[in-house]
């Protein structure tokens, strides 16, 4: 899912770099001083997941759940997932440098409308519906992801189209996992700690 | 990712542990993040084969005089071609171009084979530069200078608490992973797997909230007011003016090289 430098056209890049600005910007409005210690952790538990390995078939995947983290932190998820993307970069050598505009761009913004659309679903009903609608919603954020990732491919030029189509049909079955992954952790977290959407929204309001 | 850390690697070096005092770690943290885009943005720039190798092996200069240990930072770079040699592989196929041969009546360009080669080059030069310049800081010295260099203040708030917790919730979650497996639990492809891999990472997230609070009411306690106050304050030395010439010069030259050889 990470693209590397050198891959993309500058146009691409930049329009990518300038967008996810604008999303960070966007997101740090909404961080309070009181919200900082939630979008924080919830930033390096999400780093943690991604260091989870789903068996599938002979091979595994690695957890992104970028779904839950816009469904907990809405527009916070741009900056929370931009910290995860640039430590990543820096400390392991995943991703790239001029690249994490445009990759913090195609993994937030699924992230954020996958909140706009079902957060309230989510939050709201029985645990059960409530499961049932994250579960759609991180299957969707999976899919934009990579959608997202074909188009920034496809847009840099057209001998990627058929590498694009591929990485898009090779992950139907991680947005399959995912969305089962997000449905049964917003099942548990809503019975353990029912006010968990609130406490992480309206914490200090 | 978790595959390449050991069992007893952690994911971040903790603040205080020892820092060897190698050529690229005495310098400012600064100089290092700036040289380290600087660098970045221009070998993206460039496009032609000397230029690029020339690029390379400037970040292997980096590396060596990092002091980092050369196998895993390597293994590190090798795991990344990995995830984009799928892409590259096809690249020479998609491509229109003079055919060099073919498989199985695909024909395959001389032109996307470059281009591989380009992307190939480009990625490892500017991943092992920011590795080796920016990746061997403390992350916590980090998250200072990008707040020295007019990073947004909630921003560096943000990655400061990330960099704080990630250990520690990499712990908690090796802590239930550790409980699942007494309990008999092995993964395998089946829903029983990921039901339970959704509620770890859920019961993680309910840990993760809830120490947040307490966290909150920790930092409420002792009156933070939002304000970041540095470790240590930044100085330029002679060696950075030294090493910012240099790099200057070098990246002057592979754009030079770029120029002649297009």
């Amino acid at each position: 899912m990470h693209i590397v430098d050198g891959a993309l056209s500058n146009p691409v890049v930049i329009a990518g770099a300038v967008a996810a600005a604008g999303g960070i910007a966007f997101g740090l409005r909404s961080l309070t001083l009181e919200r900082i210690p939630a979008a924080g952790v919830l930033s390096a538990s999400f780093f943690v997941a991604s260091l989870v390995h789903v068996p599938i078939g002979p091979s595994s995947v690695h957890l992104i759940m970028n779904g839950l983290a816009g469904l907990l932190l809405g527009w916070a998820a741009f900056p929370a997932l931009f910290v995860g993307l640039l430590l990543q970069a820096v400390f392991f050598g995943f991703g790239g440098l001029t690249v994490l505009g445009i990759n913090t761009l195609n993994i937030a913004l699924p992230a954020v409308i996958a909140w706009l659309l079902f957060g309230r679903l989510v939050a709201s009903g029985t645990p059960l519906t409530g499961a049932i609608w994250a579960g759609i919603g991180g299957a969707f954020a999976i899919a934009a992801t990579t959608a997202a990732v074909a188009v920034s491919l496809a847009a840099s030029g057209d001998e990627f189209l058929p590498a694009a189509k591929l990485v898009f049909f090779a992950h139907i079955p991680v947005m399959v996992i995912e969305g089962i992954l997000t449905g049964f952790a917003v099942l548990l977290a809503r019975k353990v700690k029912p006010d968990l959407f609130l406490a992480v929204k309206g914490a200090g309001v | 990712m978790g595959h390449t850390l050991g069992p007893n690697e952690k994911t971040l070096t903790e603040s205080g542990a020892i820092q060897v005092a190698t050529l690229i770690g005495g310098l400012d943290a600064r100089v290092r993040i700036i040289a380290a885009v600087c660098f970045g943005v221009v070998v993206v720039g460039l496009s032609s084969l000397p230029a690029l190798l020339a690029a390379l092996i400037v970040s292997l200069g980096l590396l060596a005089a990092s002091g980092l240990r050369l196998r895993p930072t390597l293994k590190r770079m090798a795991m990344m071609d990995s995830f984009i040699i799928f892409m590259l592989v096809l690249l020479p196929f998609t491509m229109p171009g003079d055919a060099m041969f073919s498989v199985w009546g695909f024909p395959v360009s001389w032109q996307g084979f470059w281009r591989a080669v380009e992307i190939a080059l480009t990625a490892n030069a500017v991943i092992l530069a920011l590795m080796t310049l920016v990746g061997t800081l403390e992350p916590v010295t980090l998250g200072h200078a990008l707040h020295k260099l007019r990073v947004p203040e909630t921003l560096v708030h943000l990655l400061m608490f990330t960099i704080r917790y990630i250990e520690v919730l990499r712990e908690e979650s090796l802590r239930l992973r550790a409980a699942m497996k007494v309990r008999g639990f092995r993964p395998a492809t089946n829903f029983h797997t990921y039901r339970s891999f959704g509620y770890l990472v859920g019961m993680m997230l309910v840990r993760a909230v809830e120490r947040s609070e307490r966290i909150l009411g920790a930092m409420k306690c002792r009156g933070f007011s939002g304000r970041i106050y540095l470790l240590q304050e930044f100085a330029l030395s002679g060696a950075d003016r030294r090493f910012a010439v240099l790099l200057s010069a070098l990246v002057f030259m592979l754009i030079c090289l770029e120029l002649q050889c297009r």
